[in-house]
């Protein structure tokens, strides 16, 4: 199994390395062994239904904080829906439905009495797809805050300065706050949406593939981007690139469907979930490894 | 296998089309073409009629002794020669504002029920029934608005109203024929706004009235506008609401308030074209018909070209 | 700038998180701002309701008296026991009868050839434009080209004041309907059919004679009768153009006698015994209504029921 940890490390390109520097600085940083970090979520037995099909299941794990926990996995096994979960956002499609527990700082995220809107102030999303509001840049990152009560102008000029900033976007865009969000690249307008984001000062992010709509060079800035703000939030992200996983995150948990013989339909289910390095050099599911090393998937 | 081409006795190949399917075909698209052309045919007979009469009536107004300054005496009573248009023209700003008061809230709000808080079933049961809103003929909607607007709300809440014909009863009418073309245009407006936008809004904690009021209906705000001038445009172009229910047929004094009978240009045309002003041939009266239908018609035109254009500007955003 | 946040002010612990995270109390505003939306909703069903009880209502002693000579007799503003509709709907009838011969054909031709001759040329463009505005003109203008044109040209008829002059400005009227109807019916026909025909050799015509029309048929039929709906409720332009008001004398003359003749039509009706005084008139004007209203309200669930049953998922 060493041989694939060998391989790992003689492909890494400048980029790559400059990642994990700064995962081992970060890690340091925060301080501690695993141990020491508290546990943002925890996840039992979770499955979602839509309708009568279920479309994942036994899902069980635990996010830590101011970690990178990827998501990886074929297509259609889950691993968006069970992103979803986390920011309750399934709650928008009508015959979406969540069994299982899944704890937040240890409090029932379902609960009868969360309220599911202050669950999403405190944990944000990044879509696949950059979403920014056709507004200026400035009312676009000012949207969030204000929902919150916040009013004077001064206030928001600071959010909306120090957001830019934790998205190494405010240089390029400093002059033309005002002017249309569309009229930004693919990559600034996907750094648009985590400073948007990141405007509301959550606890959790979560990105759901969030550099596939993007080319490589704006993919790597994002990559570092995330490094950076894991040292602020906690970072869950749903990726189909398997290097990306390996470059950035410090867990990440393997999913795959499981075809049910008499319906035909497919399930997903979560295989492993371990450290990044071990998944990468030793995991402990011969499914993973194959997919890891690229012989399905 | 070798295939050689003998060329002398091979026959040439025909690869022109049966002469008779081509004739048929081409006269079919000379039908077609047929059916294209008259459409521009209307529109130009339409601009000319206007024109030739409207300017007949001009030029022949300005040699009577006013000149055109008889176009804005005390009111309009064409019989009597006299030509107020702006009695014509307040007549007609005040029923549309009406109708706007009452068409606007009516058709915005049921679009944004319809298109961010309406579940399917729902939608499925509401959207025909307000189709059918759309095809109550103005007839009948005249006679509501004299038998019951009238009688029943404008002179219960205002006591000086006049108990036959108002101008309010009028312009409450008109307003509920102008609810369904608001609620249907600015309904499909929001609709056109991408699922994505709200997602984002609602992953940043925001609620279902903050999404809708903040992100969607500025997102959807040009298809909106685009509505509310169709909404305005069939306002002013409505006829028979006025003829029956405003009352002030043979002619109207100038007047501002809309708790008395009135006078709007369409109704105005009507009444020249029949009945109680019947008119025929060349006399002037007759000929000012034409010149309200002018002004009318490039109004109306005007409005549909701004909004047209608006719909397609939101359709570029997206 | 560091930004705070949960996590950094030393670990949430589970209640301050639970605090947070509950409903604060029953979200007013959106309740509220809900209530609203339906009201306004409901207000507009609510009018529909009332104007039908309303007519129902103030009709029923015309049904109740005498429903067959109402229906039967003929237009009468001078008297209302002897006052009757039986002309309004024979001229309204026969104008149907006009405008689907006058302008379902050359509407449709309109529609075909932009849709699949040659739709993206500045001709094209141009009529495209042009029909759209004509949809908004206002119905009454309709009426003013009716009277300079059709009532000259039919002059020998009753002095151009009969029943084909006033189905032919309907006719122009109703024709950018039909256009725009027919058009998004063709266009909701797949490329593949037509590709399909004349990948094996068949000419234009015959693509659109054999796969493109027969595909878009139900589609064009909701769009026609929807339009003869239309036609049947207008009254401003057939007014201008002439329709008898206060009496129609027609019952000696023969069919043909009469076509040439004075003519009148349910909308019309309508509106000349709305301005009778009096209660009797009121109550027929309801009748009257009632009829013109029960015809629209078919002629629209006629259409819409074959849209609902033609609709094929591609």
């Amino acid at each position: 199994m060493g041989q694939v940890e060998d391989t790992r490390v003689a492909n890494m390109t400048d980029h790559e390395v400059h990642l994990e520097a700064t995962a081992q600085h970060r890690s340091v940083a925060a301080g501690g062994t695993d141990a020491d970090r508290a546990v943002v979520f925890e996840t039992r037995d979770l499955e979602v239904f839509y309708g009568d099909f279920r479309a994942v299941r036994d899902v069980s794990l635990d996010i830590v904080e101011h970690e990178i926990t990827a998501f990886i996995g074929p297509s259609g096994c889950g691993k968006t829906t069970v992103l979803r979960c986390f920011d309750r956002m399934n709650d928008l499609i009508e015959s979406a439905r969540v069994e299982g527990t899944i704890l937040y700082h240890g409090v029932d995220l379902y609960g009868s009495n969360v309220d599911a809107v202050e669950v999403r102030r405190r944990i944000g999303m990044v879509f696949q797809k950059p979403n920014p509001f056709p507004k200026s840049i400035y009312d676009n990152l000012a949207f969030g805050p204000k929902l919150g009560g916040v009013k004077k102008k001064s206030e928001l000029d600071d959010i909306v300065e120090s957001s830019l900033r934790a998205s190494a976007l405010w240089d390029e865009v400093k002059d033309r706050l005002k002017s249309s969000a569309l009229g930004l690249s693919g990559g600034q307008q996907q750094r648009l949406c985590i400073a948007r984001c990141v405007a509301v000062k959550p606890d959790v992010i979560l990105m759901d593939e969030p550099c596939s709509a993007l080319d490589p060079i704006a993919t790597a800035r994002i990559e570092e981007l995330m490094q950076e703000l894991a040292k602020e939030y906690t970072i869950v992200i749903v990726t189909h690139n398997m290097q990306q996983a390996a470059r950035v995150s410090d867990r990440t948990a393997f999913f795959t469907t499981d075809v049910n013989e008499e319906s035909d339909r497919r399930t997903g289910v979560l295989v492993e979930f371990n450290s990044t390095s071990k998944m990468f050099s030793n995991p402990d599911d011969s499914r993973t490894e194959q997919y890891v090393t690229g012989r399905f998937g | 296998m070798t295939a050689t081409l003998d060329t002398a006795d091979t026959p040439s190949i025909d690869l022109t089309t049966n002469p008779s399917r081509r004739r048929k075909d081409t006269a079919a698209r000379w039908f077609f073409r047929l059916g294209a052309l008259t459409t521009m045919v209307v529109t130009l007979l339409i601009i000319v009629t206007l024109l030739a009469d409207a300017w007949e009536f001009l030029s022949k107004h300005a040699d009577t002794d006013d000149g055109l300054g008889a176009l804005t005496e005390i009111g309009w009573f064409p019989r009597r020669g006299l030509y107020d248009i702006s009695t014509l023209v307040v007549g007609t700003l005040i029923v549309t504002g009406i109708a706007m008061l009452v068409a606007v809230p009516l058709g915005l709000g049921a679009a944004v029920y319809l298109a961010e808080y309406a579940r399917p079933k729902v939608r499925r049961i509401i959207k025909p029934i307000v189709e059918v809103l759309a095809g109550i003929p103005s007839v009948v909607l005249g006679y509501f608005a004299i038998a019951v607007i009238n009688p029943e709300l404008v002179v219960r809440v205002f006591s000086s109203a006049n108990r036959a014909f108002t101008l309010a009863a009028a312009g409450i009418g008109v307003g509920i024929l102008t609810i369904p073309i608001i609620a249907s245009v600015a309904e499909d407006a929001l609709r056109a706004v991408p699922l994505s936008l709200r997602e984002a809004s609602y992953g940043l904690g925001a609620e279902r009235l903050q999404t809708t009021f903040r992100v969607v209906f500025p997102g959807a705000i040009s298809g909106i506008v685009a509505a509310l001038i169709l909404g305005v445009s069939r306002a002013i172009g409505e006829t028979m609401v006025v003829a029956i229910a405003a009352g002030a047929v043979g002619g109207g004094l100038f007047r501002l308030t809309p708790l008395e009978p009135g006078q709007t240009t369409t109704a105005a045309m009507a009444a020249l074209g029949f009945g109680s002003d019947q008119v025929a041939g060349d006399n002037l009266a007759f000929q000012s018909l034409y010149f309200v239908g002018l002004l009318l018609f490039f109004m109306t035109l005007l409005l549909n070209v701004l909004s047209d254009w608006l719909v397609n500007r939101l359709r570029e955003v997206y | 700038m560091a930004l705070t946040t949960p996590s950094s002010m030393g670990g949430a612990t589970a209640r301050s998180v639970t605090e947070g995270l509950t409903r604060k109390g029953l979200d007013v505003r959106s309740k509220v701002v809900e209530t609203v939306l339906i009201l306004m909703l409901t207000l507009s069903l609510l009018v529909l309701m009332v104007l039908i009880v309303d007519l129902f209502i103030r009709s029923w002693p015309v049904w109740t008296s005498r429903a067959g000579d109402f229906l039967t007799t003929n237009l009468n503003s001078q008297n209302a026991a002897e006052a009757g509709i039986g002309q309004a709907i024979r001229g309204t009838l026969i104008l149907c009868v006009v405008v689907a011969v006058v302008a379902f054909p050359i509407g449709i031709a309109c529609a075909v050839y932009l849709e699949e001759y040659s739709s993206t040329s500045l001709f094209a463009r141009l009529i495209r434009v042009n029909v759209r505005n004509l949809a908004g003109v206002p119905s009454i203008v309709y009426g003013l080209l009716g009277l300079a044109i059709f009532v000259k040209a039919l002059d020998n008829w009753n002095g151009g004041r009969n029943v084909f002059a006033g189905g032919l400005a309907l006719s122009a009227l109703v024709l950018p309907i039909v256009v725009i109807t027919t058009s998004e019916a063709l266009r909701a026909v797949p490329r593949s059919i037509r590709e399909g025909a004349l990948g094996v050799g068949a000419t234009p015509w015959e693509t659109i004679r054999s796969h493109v029309l027969p595909s878009a048929a139900p589609g064009i039929l909701t769009g026609t009768v929807l339009s003869l709906a239309r036609a049947a409720g207008e009254a401003a332009p057939i007014l201008l153009v002439g329709a008898a008001t206060g009496l129609l004398r027609t019952g000696s003359q023969s069919l043909v006698e009469q076509l040439q003749g004075p003519f009148t039509a349910l909308p019309v009706v309508i509106f000349s015994y709305a301005r009778q005084p009096g209660d009797e008139f009121r109550e027929l004007t309801a009748a009257a209504s009632l009829v013109l209203l029960v015809m629209v309200l078919i002629m629209n669930g006629v259409a819409i029921w074959l849209r609902n049953r033609y609709e094929k998922k591609w």
